[in-house]
């Protein structure tokens, strides 16, 4: 199991390493220790290798993940697994703003809260974010699912064209064209599956949940909507 | 017995027949007017410059002999692989989507014959462009529509898009009847629906993030990939510092005349600076920081002939992008379809309306019977020979001043016609070393 040290190696070190793997390498589960806050961490990673970072990271960690497990035991910074279109990352901490931004696919977990705009102009990530979610999440998400287990702060879902949002707790205000929609067995279904991805089988009840999504009234510009945008 | 003499009717200067007929329009239907392209009203231009030449104190060179150079090197000051063009003339980003994929593939094309590169747009990568350009620069937008790493990989350099010139602090919008199933799909939208593009990115604000994002990019690309930063004109001192400051490779700088896909005509009309004006300023920025030649300037909106590229390059600009003029070349608002253009309530040279995507000439539409219209290797083989004809009149105009390098062009062979134009591009008025705006009155 290689093992990187961040205070001995450098970032552009560790990146080009993971990046030059081989899709047969037998180097498949990393370990990045003391990356004290440095910026894009294991971005842009291509390979279905695991990568478990020992400490708080910057912005954009796990940036564009595609294939690639990465655990984050700490909290991480602006950005994490922006734009991931696939594989999955899980902060074992906090997540700072637009967690899981423009990502096309893959799993994000957030065992903490995540700040304002989580899953912010998502394009088919599933997001499960264990405490609360800051203002502005979702904001023009077009696809994927947004789970929140605490609560969801202000315009949630503001903008938003076909992303599911599930949220546990209050919802201090939804945003333009977001509204309450019904919960039915498909959502219920759906929920509990992104839940046991999320490791939380059993331990959460969907029947808990509220769904959220699109009134779809601002999809084509009509002049009579302009005091909704 | 005659009637007294009458007041003749008198139009106002201030209420003109347009202006009228505009008021009657929002009166009529409560909506402002979207439309395509770049600004339409009168402007200071290169037109208002003019070469000096060589004479008595400078000496000419030989026009069929004697080499005048315009290769380009992009993206040195940081790239492991930077992009090297043959003629300072490149391609603006245009999204497909708001093109068609026959005018993507004849901007490939053309671009390629000639040495140079093209952009994509706000819609992501298609294999029509990337199969056929040579050298593609992949722009990274606030929507982020259609942006993977894989794309991002194969891409020759990455355009973070901060702004365009026809409306800068402005998104985007692509109407309904535009997104096809194909473009939905790259989109990940729903077909049919009015789609919006965002006017900020969606995971950093400001400059100091922007370098954070930057070292991203390159981090995920290995720094291969030479980076650009776009911008639309409008304080291009310090939006070209500080995208210099946070690690570009090549500032995009956009004027007003800009053109776009479908935007506010009151956005393009009033918002941003000509191009003429803001050259000079990103040029300063650059030598202030000691940074001119070492990361590249390009310029665009409303670059037309070789001449507006060896003014734009003798005010310090490293290279220069059409857009609108690739698309004329193309064949758009070309006379032939005039039936069709009365049929739109327009006639060829003034139609804009380019975000309904009934385009006669089959560029700007997504209606498969209309993009047919446009061979993409006619089109790319007359984007080329434009692309031809603008590289020789650039160096015809610099030999005549002495150079053999269209970058060795400068300000000092240049002068103006107007004041506005010789404040603005800072070069004295004809006939005069009056530069307004400087020295001591």
């Amino acid at each position: 199991m290689p093992l990187v040290d961040l205070r001995q190696t450098t970032l552009r070190e560790l990146n080009r390493s993971l990046h030059a793997l081989d899709p047969d390498t037998n180097e498949t589960h990393w370990r990045v220790r003391h990356p004290d806050g440095r910026h894009a961490v294991a971005a842009g990673l291509s390979l279905p290798i695991a990568v478990e970072i020992e400490g708080h990271v910057g912005y954009y960690c796990a940036g564009m993940n595609a294939q690639a497990e990465i655990v984050i035991h700490g909290n991480a910074g602006v950005g994490v697994a922006e734009n991931m279109m696939s594989g999955r990352v899980h902060v074992r901490g906090d997540a700072s703003q637009s967690a899981g931004a423009t990502a096309h696919g893959g799993l994000l977990v957030i065992d903490g809260n995540a700040s304002a705009r989580c899953g912010i102009s998502m394009k088919g990530i599933d997001i499960v974010v264990k405490g609360s979610v800051g203002h502005m999440s979702a904001f023009m998400a077009q696809s994927g699912t947004l789970t929140v287990l605490g609560d969801a702060g202000e315009a949630l879902g503001d903008s938003l064209y076909e992303a599911r949002l599930y949220v546990r707790g209050s919802v201090k205000s939804l945003g333009a064209d977001c509204i309450e929609k019904e919960m039915r067995g498909e959502h219920r279904a759906e929920l509990s599956e992104k839940l046991a991805a999320a490791g939380l089988q059993g331990e959460v009840d969907p029947g808990e949940f509220r769904r959220y999504g699109s009134a779809r009234r601002l999809y084509q510009f009509h002049v009579d909507n302009a005091g909704a945008y | 017995m005659s009637e007294p003499p009458r007041t003749r009717p008198r139009h106002s200067a201030t209420f003109t027949p347009d202006v009228m007929a505009e008021i009657r329009r929002a009166a009529a239907t409560g909506i402002y007017d979207i439309r395509g392209a770049g600004a339409k009203r009168a402007l200071p231009h290169f037109d208002d410059l003019l070469f000096l030449g060589a004479s008595m104190s400078r000496y000419p060179l030989e026009g069929y002999r004697e080499r005048c150079d315009t290769q380009v090197v992009m993206g040195a000051r940081f790239a492991g692989k930077p992009i090297t063009l043959k003629t300072p003339i490149t391609i603006a980003g245009m999204s497909f989507g708001s093109l068609s994929g026959q005018a993507k593939e004849a901007l490939g094309r053309g671009a390629t014959i000639a040495g140079t590169s093209t952009t994509t747009g706000d819609g992501g990568m298609t294999e029509e462009e990337r199969g056929h350009s040579r050298t593609l620069v992949y722009q990274y937008l606030p929507s982020r529509y259609g942006m993977n790493p894989r794309d991002l990989r194969r891409a020759d350099a990455i355009e973070i898009v901060i702004g365009q010139g026809a409306k800068p602090g402005g998104g985007g919008m692509l109407l309904g009847q535009k997104i096809t199933d194909r473009v939905a799909g790259m989109r990940n939208l729903p077909p049919g629906i009015d789609q919006r593009s965002a006017c900020r990115h969606p995971d950093w604000t400001g400059p100091d993030d922007l370098a954070i994002k930057i070292e991203e990019l390159r981090e995920i690309t290995d720094w291969e990939k030479p980076i650009y930063v776009k911008v639309g004109a409008s304080r291009p001192y310090y939006d070209t510092a500080l995208a210099a400051k946070a690690g570009a490779d090549v500032v995009v700088l956009d004027g007003m005349q800009g053109g776009t896909a479908a935007t506010q005509d009151v956005f393009i009309e009033n918002v941003g600076i000509p191009i003429l004006a803001a050259i000079r300023p990103a040029v300063e920025a650059l030598q202030d920081l000691g940074l001119h030649r070492t990361v590249q300037l390009v310029v665009s909106g409303g670059i037309r002939s070789g001449a507006d590229v060896a003014k734009a390059l003798a005010l310090g600009a490293d290279a220069v992008a059409i857009g609108t003029a690739a698309l004329i070349a193309l064949g758009d608002n070309d006379p032939r379809w005039e039936e069709d253009y009365q049929a739109l309530g327009t006639t060829a040279g003034a139609y804009d309306d380019w975000h309904e995507g009934n385009d006669p000439a089959g560029i700007t539409t997504q209606r498969p019977e209309l993009a047919s219209r446009l061979d993409p290797i006619l089109g790319g083989r007359r984007l080329a020979n434009y692309l031809a004809v603008m590289t020789l009149e650039a160096q015809t105009i610099a030999r005549a001043c002495g150079k053999n390098h269209l970058h060795n062009l400068e300000p000092e062979d240049l002068v103006a016609l107007t004041i506005e134009a010789a404040a603005m591009a800072r070069v004295p008025l004809a006939g005069t070393d009056w530069v307004p705006g400087r020295g001591a009155f």
